[in-house]
């Protein structure tokens, strides 16, 4: 919300400084976005009028204009405005002056021509954004005047960012009303609600509907001078409040939403057709706005119409086939009382936002209907003359918000707060905020003005007092509650465990969007994502992710684009999946390698990544959990990877991970040349809540028997292990390959395998005899179950 | 008995002299070998008087064995230069790198919420988590946003095509939470939380931290204690705050916090205020019995300014070189 300050202080003359006033306006809760001089540097620039022009003879464009300051000497001007005319009043800078664009004047030529000075757009000047032509004046306007006593220059303009349960606070006047809850001085501004009028005119309106409507006022005022122009202390405020002077008609109605609040709509009462009634509008329906779009209905969009159909968004826009123009001899203002209720959301589902949607939509004074429209016509009759009808006034208390009576107890407020303030204070406050107040001993019943429908609860206003006494008055107070130990978050500090270990092992933490293209979705994942967002802000960023892994690819492939060779990350957040129970959401840690192995060192030669590098890394979380051995790798056909080169991970038998190398197609898709490696684990069901059990440990020798042997290629190493490990379970403690190699005079098709065996006896020293037997019982099994040739 | 002293002297001069392991032995036989000046100067003494013989005697043996101390102690030095040379053959660059000394780092938002878990876990919070696809119920209307509250545009709310939506912030974890074990608690909640926004100042994505406390005879006073408790830790320096009345529908009073920043500039850093009884009441928390209050802050604002980093976005384009600087 826009207003100059010289505005609010006309309606509340408060002694502060503009700084101060901005102070005071912030901690009352208007945060005050900025406050800033406008129209400063305008010394010296006059209203001059135009005598005389003619063309330039040597530039289409150019008018040389006779123009005077004080009525008799005439000074030449070159100007290049296309509105230039005969007597009209604009504004000379003169040679010497700088403009606040930061332009100096100077006496020159332009096109072979002397000009003594400019006449000035308005956005040369800093007063708006106009630079269609040179400012235009009305023909009161004194000439040789100084521009900054015309306007009463300069001025500020304070933005504030108004918090969406202060409605009553998007007009002047409403600020006004809340700063006088904070100081000594009272508002100037006196309610009108005379009516002295009484032309004999012609309209109807009507409202069949008060849930939809509970108050409906409407005056017309005919005859009015469609030549007149809005007077320049209007311009003013309006162009301070940001908005551009239309017509005196426009111009008023936007005047006095924002002097009042209330919105108001003008009719050219010529184009109305029978009776105005307020309704939902029907299937079908279609209106043409006032910026000329067309908008198709929805059935529960308030509309107004006559009798020929829509003729404007109840609250929002009115319509074009109504709609004042310069040649309009009749009006009729219009103000209504929409509950908040109807207009909620409404403006937002056709894509709209119009100064009178976002009032309607906060909620407006149901009491100051009569009072803006008596305005508006009193405004209209100075401005344009002309005659005004009755007023019609149609309202059904039952359907508008009741004045509220709320309690307010000390007991109550000192809780709260945590501060105890004088009751004499509060009610000072109370009163101060225009309450009505019934003051017993320690408590406060309170009638609230009609504009504060947004206080309902003793609690609001509390806010109410600490808001106007000062929450910085209110001073901090150490809790001395008792406090227990924390129980949970087991599962936070896992995350955290397994961040810092990644971390050492030389792994980035990145953090991308968990919402991903939907393609690359189904590609990661091979499955489709049922979990689109509906609103989504780009194709990119269109479904909820299934895999971590196209954020990291994505992270990979941009780093890889700056440069970077070696590119190690790892992202722990949620996936989501959508089961037939509904949606789910998985902690995973997913992590990406690719590059070489280490950084560059005088050591060793580089050597790059392989898939038992990031299966050793995943390895190193797991035993973090000191559950290893519960886990199962298996080989695995995951979409995404490159098969042969992938497995999946097991815990009693559930997949809870994978790992392995990217598909070399998809490694294309995302503009990576190098092999890159995966794993995905989840974190939740990888950390079974299990305390850990210590196994008593041996105090007996322990001796080491290698066994190496020949096996068909595609036997895999871990079945063969645990097969052997289930021989004597109790003494093998641990079966390691410590050799594996094809080719050289190793048979096509065979490979070559060395295990190392541990074996150890509880209780007891572990005999030769004993080794020797569970080395041939081995090598039997070897050669059974896995036909494998022993080696010398 | 002159000689003796003699002997000695030259003796020990040689020692002294000997430059390796090999001439110090030769000096050792010189003198004390079978044919050695000390030895046959013990010889002589037969032909001394028994008078005399003791003391030439004790002249002697000191005399020698002032000379094997010497020449034992003539050894070590020279054993010590010896090893000396040989090490110093071993000498290796110093300068050069270690072996993988590399090590990656955490992302600064996790380590600005790590911070922010350390401070309030030290002061009894408990730390909560809470679905990011969240429903109506639990992000909005339980939080006293009801349908079509204005408030509810200020959200941007990302829905999903089942219905549901992304949370818009982390406050339904105060719902969840309240439900699930109801009041005095004390927690925190940080996490993702997502608005249909994006430009310099905003991501569709990004991290908050939500706060409650329910008990007894919690106030508005306590509420600016923690705060002001809880900036001034993170920042590891003494802060001035600001509590500004404002709106939010889950709180009452409500107010945005500031941080003096340099000497006269005010910047938001978060949300906070007394919860809203409706919002206790919707939780099944009897609001005559217990108060408590809330807040909310942004994990990118507050890295932002402990960093100074200046643009929010670079958090997400996870450059390595930018990441690499928070190792």
């Amino acid at each position: 919300m826009k207003f100059s300050e010289s505005w609010l202080r006309e309606i509340i003359d408060i002694n502060l400084s503009p700084e101060e006033l901005s102070a005071k306006l912030t901690m009352i809760g208007h945060e005050v976005d900025s406050i800033e001089i406008d129209g400063g540097g305008l010394e010296g620039i006059l209203i001059a009028e135009i005598i005389s022009y003619k063309k330039h003879p040597d530039a289409d464009r150019l008018n040389l204009c006779q123009v005077t300051t004080n009525g008799e000497d005439r000074i030449s001007i070159v100007c290049g405005a296309p509105n230039v005319r005969e007597g009209m009043k604009s504004i000379l800078a003169l040679p010497g002056k700088t403009l606040p664009n930061g332009l100096k004047l100077e006496k020159s030529k332009i096109r072979g021509i002397e000009s003594f000075g400019m006449l000035c757009s308005a956005a040369e000047v800093g007063l708006g954004l106009d630079s269609d032509g040179i400012m235009d004046f009305p023909q009161d306007a004194k000439v040789g005047t100084s521009l900054i006593d015309y306007l009463k220059l300069p001025d500020r303009i304070i933005d504030l960012d108004l918090t969406p349960n202060r409605g009553d606070c998007f007009s002047v006047l409403g600020i006004a009303r809340d700063l006088a809850g904070t100081c000594k001085e009272n508002i100037k501004y006196k309610f009108d609600i005379s009516n002295k009028s009484s032309a004999k005119v012609e309209y109807s309106i009507k409202t069949p509907f008060p849930d939809l409507c509970p108050r409906l006022v409407a005056q017309a005022i005919i005859n009015i001078d469609n030549k007149a122009l809005t007077p320049m202390w209007m311009v003013e405020k309006l162009r301070k409040s940001g908005i551009r002077s239309i017509n005196p008609v426009v111009d008023i109605t936007n005047f006095v939403m924002i002097e009042l609040g209330q919105p108001l709509h003008a009719y050219d009462l010529s184009k109305v057709n029978g009776t105005i009634i307020p309704r939902f509008a029907k299937k079908d329906e279609h209106l043409v706005l006032l910026d000329e779009s067309e908008v198709e209905l929805e059935k529960d969009t308030v509309v107004i119409t006559d009798d020929s159909g829509p003729i404007g968004m109840a609250g929002i826009m009115g319509g074009l086939s109504t709609s004042v123009s310069l040649s309009t001899t009749s009006v009729l203002f219009e103000a209504a009382y929409w509950p908040t209720e109807v207009m909620a959301g409404v403006a937002r589902r056709y894509g709209m936002h119009t100064d009178a949607s976002l009032r309607f939509e906060r909620g407006v004074d149901p009491k100051i209907q009569r009072i803006a429209v008596n305005r508006a016509c009193e405004l209209l009759l100075s401005v344009c003359g002309g005659d005004a009808s009755k007023v019609t006034d149609i309202k059904n208390e039952d359907y508008l918000p009741k004045n509220k009576s709320i309690k307010l107890t000390s007991d109550r407020l000192e809780r709260v707060l945590g501060h105890k303030i004088d009751c004499s204070k509060i009610s000072e406050i109370l009163i101060r905020l225009n309450f009505k107040i019934q003051e017993n001993k320690n408590d406060w019943q309170i009638s609230v003005p009609s504009y504060r429908f947004d206080l309902q609860i003793e609690d609001d206003l509390i806010e109410e007092v600490a808001r106007i006494y000062g929450f910085d008055k209110i001073p901090e107070l150490t809790e001395v509650s008792s406090r227990s130990l924390s129980l949970s978050s087991d599962d936070l500090k896992n995350i955290d465990k397994i961040a810092n270990h990644l971390c050492t092992r030389d792994y980035q933490e990145v953090i991308t969007y968990s919402f991903i293209d939907d393609d690359i979705n189904t590609l990661i994942t091979g499955k489709q994502s049922e979990l689109g967002l509906a609103n989504p802000l780009s194709k990119d960023m269109s479904t909820m992710r299934g895999s971590i892994w196209p954020g990291l690819l994505n992270v990979a492939s941009r780093n890889i684009a700056r440069q970077m060779d070696r590119v190690r990350l790892f992202e722990i957040g949620k996936i989501f999946k959508n089961t037939d129970e509904g949606h789910q959401e998985i902690e995973q840690v997913a992590g990406l390698i690719m590059g070489p192995l280490r950084g560059e060192h005088w050591s060793e030669k580089s050597i790059n990544v392989n898939f038992y590098d990031i299966k050793g890394d995943l390895e190193s979380i797991l035993i973090l959990d000191t559950l290893e051995n519960e886990f199962e790798f298996e080989p695995h056909n995951h979409a995404s990877l490159q098969q042969g080169q992938s497995a999946k991970l097991l815990l009693n038998g559930l997949k809870i991970g994978s790992v392995g190398k990217l598909h070399p197609v998809l490694a294309k898709k995302f503009s990576i040349k190098r092999d890159v490696y995966l794993f995905e684990l989840n974190i939740i069901s990888a950390n079974p809540h299990v305390s850990l059990k210590v196994k008593p440990i041996s105090k007996y020798p322990l001796i080491r028997r290698d066994i190496s042997f020949t096996v068909k290629k595609d036997i895999k190493a871990a079945d063969i292990i645990k097969s052997i490990k289930f021989i004597e379970p109790e003494i093998i403690q641990s079966i390691k390959v410590f050799d594996i190699f094809e080719g050289n005079n190793i048979e096509e098709g065979l490979k070559s395998i060395a295990l190392g065996l541990i074996l150890q006896e509880k209780s007891r020293t572990l005999t030769d005899t004993v080794a020797d037997e569970i080395i041939s019982k081995t090598v039997i099994l070897l050669e059974k179950k896995f036909f494998a040739k022993l080696r010398d | 008995m002159k000689k003796i002293a003699e002997i000695l002297k030259t003796s020990l001069q040689e020692v002294h002299e000997a430059s390796d392991i090999n001439s110090l032995d030769s000096v050792r036989v010189m003198y004390v070998g079978k044919k050695g000046k000390f030895t046959l100067s013990l010889r002589l003494l037969g032909s001394l008087s028994d008078k005399e013989r003791p003391a030439a005697g004790e002249e002697i043996n000191k005399a020698k064995s002032a000379f094997m101390k010497a020449v034992s102690l003539r050894k070590a030095e020279l054993e010590t230069i010896a090893l000396d040379e040989i090490l110093k053959q071993n000498s290796i660059d110093v300068t050069l790198d270690g072996y993988a000394s590399s090590r990656g780092g955490r992302h600064p938002i996790s380590l600005a919420r790590l911070r922010i878990e350390e401070i309030f876990k030290d002061a009894g919070y408990e730390i909560k988590s809470g679905p990011e696809i969240e429903d109506d119920f639990h992000n909005f209307t339980a939080l006293n946003i009801p349908e079509n509250h204005p408030a509810r545009a200020m959200h941007d709310t990302f829905y999903l095509n089942n219905g549901n939506l992304l949370r818009t912030h982390t406050s339904p974890v105060q719902i969840r939470s309240l439900l699930i074990q109801g009041a005095p608690i004390r927690i925190i909640a940080p996490g993702r939380v997502y608005r249909c926004d994006s430009d310099q100042t905003h991501t569709p994505m990004f991290h908050q931290v939500e706060g409650l406390v329910i008990d007894k005879g919690v106030s508005f006073a306590n509420l600016k204690a923690v705060l002001h408790e809880f900036v001034a830790c993170f920042f590891g320096k003494e802060v001035e705050l600001r509590f500004r009345p404002s709106y939010f529908p889950f709180t009452e009073p409500s107010a945005e916090v500031d941080v003096l920043w340099g000497t006269d500039k005010w910047l938001e850093i978060l949300g906070c205020g007394m919860v809203h009884p409706n919002v206790l009441i919707n939780a099944g928390v009897d609001p005559e019995i217990y108060s408590g209050y809330a807040f909310g802050m942004g994990i990118e604002r507050l890295a932002m300014l402990k960093y100074q980093v200046d643009d929010l976005r670079v958090f997400f384009e996870n450059d390595i070189s930018f990441l690499r600087q928070f190792n």
